[in-house]
């Protein structure tokens, strides 16, 4: 099916099932253990063994020599694979670091031998057995430092938020030299990690030049096709399954060394190999958001109109990598006739950087949400009212090109009504209850909507029953969920005679989980298999399938009354078909918006900030399901609280890695830290984006949440971090006297 | 983690002896921090003796007019015992403030007082640490430090001790008991059960090989108010930037314990004169020596604004 006219009055408009409040319909087999996770798959092959992953202990350089006897010969061992067993292994299309082979260390923890085990234990106790011997190289770690050396380079983050390395509207220089008020300053933000609770996992079995591979991978597609590449074996021998990911955030949306040497350590050991990344090696070994320096410069008005906007981006990344894109919502959030954005990318020798949750926009609306409010303090208005005066309806770097839906006005007033915005004191440290400077911060949020193609499989059974199939996954988000939905609403069933199969290759390739398309998209190819069997179904009927309609597992069309399951037959009916999209994005900006309201707690004598209240206002068309829908958005708060106040991957700058890699070091927010959350979201329904008229929420919620804290912190302090996160110590000489 | 064999002994000087005989052998309680260590093979003992089933899990009082806890009272136990809450509240405090229920729960409070540090280069074995390779040098100096320490370090290591209870019990000037391989106990008084690095920061504690932990004595309690005040960067689970545990006086006097700040719980005895005075004077003479690096020089202000906070709060 070709979406490329708005969508019109269609099956979904009848809101029975889409659009509820239902649980997810996986939720019985996640709360007692029974979802099946890759490395619990105990039963897909027989008699499998253990694989562990040693990583590299350099930042830079290569390995000399590896002695792997006393390895091999201790107890249980069945194989061991070094990286110079082999060349270099070909990268797949979505990767920047090298996965194995050779004897090039590119980046710390990069693996360079998996040992083969009957046991967990002894694999791992064999693979602290090998001896390597490095030569070390000096690497490039620090990204200030390698600033000079960075050049302009454009990317589209595959996410969704792209850039041209500079773009330039009007004559920025010029008109913020004659801005009456003006901001320059420069914002840093620190690596991040995906910090995901299911560690990156994988069970290989060969059956002759056959591999099937039991993952956790957020884009089945893009796996197999990376793993075939890497392996140098034709995509149609590999066969990826990932039913269930215990959460990913970007982290598993490509190949990475879990399923490579897995695969290689069952062909090695002529067994199948069951292999998880050890929690120590997931800093180092796989990616992570990289760390950006940004500057923004805006001028304005006295009126506090815009009159001149800049960001500017650098980051880092290996050789052949891309930057983070930064600057990307920064082109379409603000009015403003003289525009300017850049990134820079620096060749860095640390660990791959690539997406995570809402790449782009989430660490560049921790930078400009920031300055937007250093501009209103300087034009002395109200943060809301100084955003929603520089609101543009049109795309400012094109105007005349309409946003499908923007709300991002109503967002921020009705977040204001909601959230008791006018009893902030608009003075800075004007809030005093005991111990605690207490301030109010907020920020804009966008992300942009994406539409990816994506195909299903939906088959009728006799008892009326509805199996939908697509490689599409659930990281946790409730793809089963709004699918089975999707699918009851078309069909015209309860939500019970629906049974959705996920994450097989060997299912029309979907949309997959990432940049907040898959709900929407995914959903839409069902919606396109369904129309497909709608039609199929009144055919077998003999009925006019535009006078049929599909209401409580029956068929009607004039006087005839059939039960649905009738049309199926004794084989079933089944049919096949895929969403594809036309120019309606390039005719409009599809975007998300939302209002993020913080309120926070800084201690005045330790410096320890902690959240007391937070709101997200969304709009973000069609709702789905307002209640997974609401669990991405408080996630993604919980995220942005991390950015915010804790998550850094702290870099040592001698040796080239992330010293703090596992959960003690690397704090992500506890329950403690995580008040209590509202969510609202605006009726909305965007027939630009989809048959379904529905937008991504997942990686919206994240963005601006960082800097609605920083915010808040300086209403209650005066202190103005620009550096995150915003621990205690930068904050710990400006805070008030004690005695 | 490598292979090991196991045994459970059955009394204090049985496991001290079978400890003697097999020097590199660890013993294990609530398994908190020497499980996760064995898995990365920062510890690598052959041997480990369970002493789980010794009894000295109870907290009896003592003729002196003080609370005797047995080594292996769980952090839970202790926590929520009576008599610790109301006339140790420091220490319950302390408890509350360390890891999660379920750490608790299993932690034993001699298990507490051996934690190791959590220095990061200390946790990954590919870099060299002197501590759990002696001689091989110190990769955090130089590196990211902003949870080590700030005083009493060496050349050799600046690692913290880990431990909030440990940070309590100094305050409270505890003693741990213990029975050494020959079977003879002994008391150590907590000021120094726990060692500075020096030259050799892989000796952690003052007991001799084998010997073994059956109980932590605390003196007839102190009156005044108790305060623990654990700073971190979030609000739960996270190991301390800096604590303080304080007992105050109604007469403005009273005693101060640092952690996250040494190698050691850290507490100057003589600077406790100042505190009628004020933090600042106080702080100053409790850190006087301190030799803070560019990243954790925060916790020297750090410290001395908590116990401001916790002074004022004592004022009320």
């Amino acid at each position: 099916m070709k979406f490329d006219t708005p969508a019109t009055t269609n099956p979904i408009d009848q809101l029975k099932v889409v659009g509820k409040p239902v649980d997810r319909i996986d939720g019985p087999l996640k709360t007692t253990g029974m979802a099946p996770y890759a490395y619990e798959r105990h039963d897909v092959a027989p008699d499998q063994a253990y694989g562990h992953v040693l990583g590299a202990g350099i930042g830079k350089g290569r390995i000399a020599a590896m002695d792997t006897a006393v390895a091999k010969a201790a107890p249980g061992v069945l194989a061991v694979l070094t990286t110079l067993d082999m060349p270099r292994l070909e990268k797949g299309q979505m990767n920047t670091a090298f996965l194995f082979g050779g004897a090039d260390i590119q980046h710390y923890h990069q693996a360079i031998a998996v040992v083969v085990a009957e046991t967990f234990e002894q694999a791992r106790d064999a693979a602290a057995m090998i001896q390597v011997r490095y030569v070390r190289e000096p690497g490039r770690f620090d990204l200030a430092a390698e600033a000079p050396n960075a050049k302009l380079t454009s990317a589209d983050s595959g996410e969704g938020s792209g850039a041209a390395h500079e773009e330039r509207i009007g004559d920025f220089e010029a008109a913020f030299a004659q801005a009456p008020v003006t901001l320059d300053a420069t914002y840093t933000t620190p690596d991040e990690s995906h910090a995901m609770m299911e560690p990156h996992a994988t069970i290989a079995a060969w059956e002759g030049d056959r591999l099937t591979v039991w993952t956790s991978n957020q884009m089945v597609a893009w796996g197999r096709r990376d793993l075939a590449k890497t392996l140098g074996i034709p995509a149609e021998k590999v066969r990826l399954d990932s039913p269930f990911v215990g959460g990913g955030f970007g982290g598993k949306l490509f190949l990475r060394a879990d399923a490579v040497l897995a695969a290689l350590g069952a062909r090695t050991a002529g067994r199948p190999v069951k292999l998880a990344l050890a929690r120590p090696l997931m800093a180092n070994n796989t990616t992570h958001r990289p760390a950006t320096i940004q500057r923004i410069r805006i001028g304005a008005g006295r009126d506090g109109r815009i009159t001149a906007i800049a960001h500017e981006s650098l980051s880092g990344d290996l050789p052949d990598g891309q930057p983070e894109t930064a600057v990307s919502q920064t082109k379409l959030l603000y009015a403003g006739a003289n525009r300017l954005t850049a990134m820079r990318l620096a060749v860095l020798d640390l660990p791959e950087g690539n997406a995570m949750r809402a790449p782009g926009e989430a660490p560049g609306l921790m930078t400009l949400e920031v300055a937007m409010d250093e501009m209103a303090e300087r034009l002395e208005m109200d943060p809301v009212e100084f955003r929603i005066l520089n609101d543009t309806q049109e795309d400012p770097e094109h105007p005349g090109r309409r946003f499908s839906q923007r709300q991002l006005v109503r967002c921020l007033r009705e977040g204001a009504e909601r959230f008791g915005w006018n009893r902030r004191a608009a003075k800075p440290g004007g809030h005093r209850e005991g111990r605690w400077l207490v301030g109010m911060g907020v920020a804009a949020g966008f992300r942009n909507n994406l539409v990816m193609a994506s195909g299903a499989r939906v088959r009728l059974d006799g008892g009326g029953g509805v199996t939908v199939e697509t490689d599409m996954t659930d990281i946790g988000t409730g793809s089963y969920t709004i699918i089975a939905q999707t699918a009851a609403e078309m069909m015209g069933v309860p939500l019970e005679k629906v049974a959705v199969r996920l994450g097989d290759s060997s299912f029309p390739v979907s949309a997959g989980s990432g940049g907040q398309w898959g709900g929407n998209s995914s959903t839409a190819g069902v919606y396109a298999a369904c129309m497909k069997l709608r039609e199929a179904v009144a055919q077998r009927l003999g009925v006019n399938s535009a006078e049929a309609s599909f209401v409580d597992g029956e068929v009607r069309a004039g006087n005839r009354v059939a039960p649905l399951g009738q049309a199926a037959g004794v084989d079933g009916l089944v049919a096949e078909d895929r969403i594809e999209y036309g120019d309606l994005a390039k005719r409009y900006q599809q975007s998300t918006f939302a209002g993020h309201f913080v309120e926070v707690g800084v201690d005045a004598a330790t410096g320890e900030t902690r959240v007391r209240r937070m709101l997200a206002v969304c709009a973000a068309g069609r709702i789905l399901n307002p209640k997974s829908a609401r669990s991405q958005v408080i996630g993604a708060m919980t995220m942005g609280v991390g950015a915010a106040l804790m998550e850094e991957l702290a870099v040592d700058k001698r040796h080239g890695f992330f010293v703090n890699h596992d959960l003690a070091g690397y704090e992500v927010p506890v329950h403690a830290d995580i008040p209590h959350q509202d969510v609202v979201f605006l009726d909305e329904v965007d027939p630009i984006s989809s048959p379904m008229k529905a937008k991504g929420v997942g990686e919206l919620g994240i963005c601006g949440v960082g800097a609605a804290v920083a915010n808040a912190i300086h209403n209650a302090t005066g202190v103005r971090v620009r550096d995150y996160p915003i621990t205690l110590d930068k904050l710990l000489d400006r805070l008030p006297e004690v005695a | 983690m490598k292979p090991f064999t196991y045994e459970r002994a059955l009394s204090p000087a049985e496991a001290a002896a079978s400890a003697a005989r097999q020097p590199a052998a660890r013993f294990i309680a609530g398994g908190t921090n020497l499980l996760d260590l064995m898995k990365l093979q920062i510890e690598v003992p052959p041997h480990l003796i369970d002493v789980n089933g010794l009894g000295l899990d109870g907290i009896e009082a003592t003729s002196e007019g003080g609370l005797r806890i047995g080594a292996l009272v769980r952090n839970t136990d202790l926590a929520a015992d009576e008599r610790v809450r109301r006339d140790y509240g420091v220490l319950a405090r302390a408890l509350l403030a360390g890891a999660t229920g379920q750490l608790r729960n299993k932690a034993t409070t001699a298990g507490n007082l051996l934690q190791r540090t959590r220095c990061p280069y200390f946790y990954d074995t590919a870099q060299p640490c002197n501590k759990r390779q002696p001689g091989s040098g110190c990769s955090a100096i130089g590196g990211i430090t902003r949870q080590l320490a700030v005083i009493g370090a060496s050349e050799a290591c600046i690692a913290t001790h880990p431990s909030d209870m440990a940070v309590a019990m100094r305050a409270l000037d505890a003693t741990v008991e213990t029975v050494k391989a020959d079977g003879v106990a002994r008391h150590i008084p907590i000021a120094g059960f726990h060692r500075l690095p020096g030259e050799t920061p892989h000796i952690e504690t003052a007991l001799e090989p084998g010997e073994f932990i059956t109980a932590v004595t605390l003196p007839p309690p102190l009156g005044g108010q108790h305060f623990y005040r654990k700073v971190r960067d979030r609000a739960s689970y996270a190991f301390a930037l800096v604590s303080i545990a304080a007992v105050v006086q109604r007469d403005g006097t009273g005693r101060v314990a640092l952690g996250g700040v040494a190698h050691r719980p850290w507490r100057v005895e003589a600077a406790e004169a100042d505190l009628p005075r004020g933090a600042k004077p106080t702080m100053a003479a409790i850190l006087d020596g301190a030799r803070p690096t560019h990243d954790n020089a925060f916790k020297v202000t750090l410290a001395q604004r908590t116990l401001a906070s916790v002074l004022a709060e004592a004022k009320g």
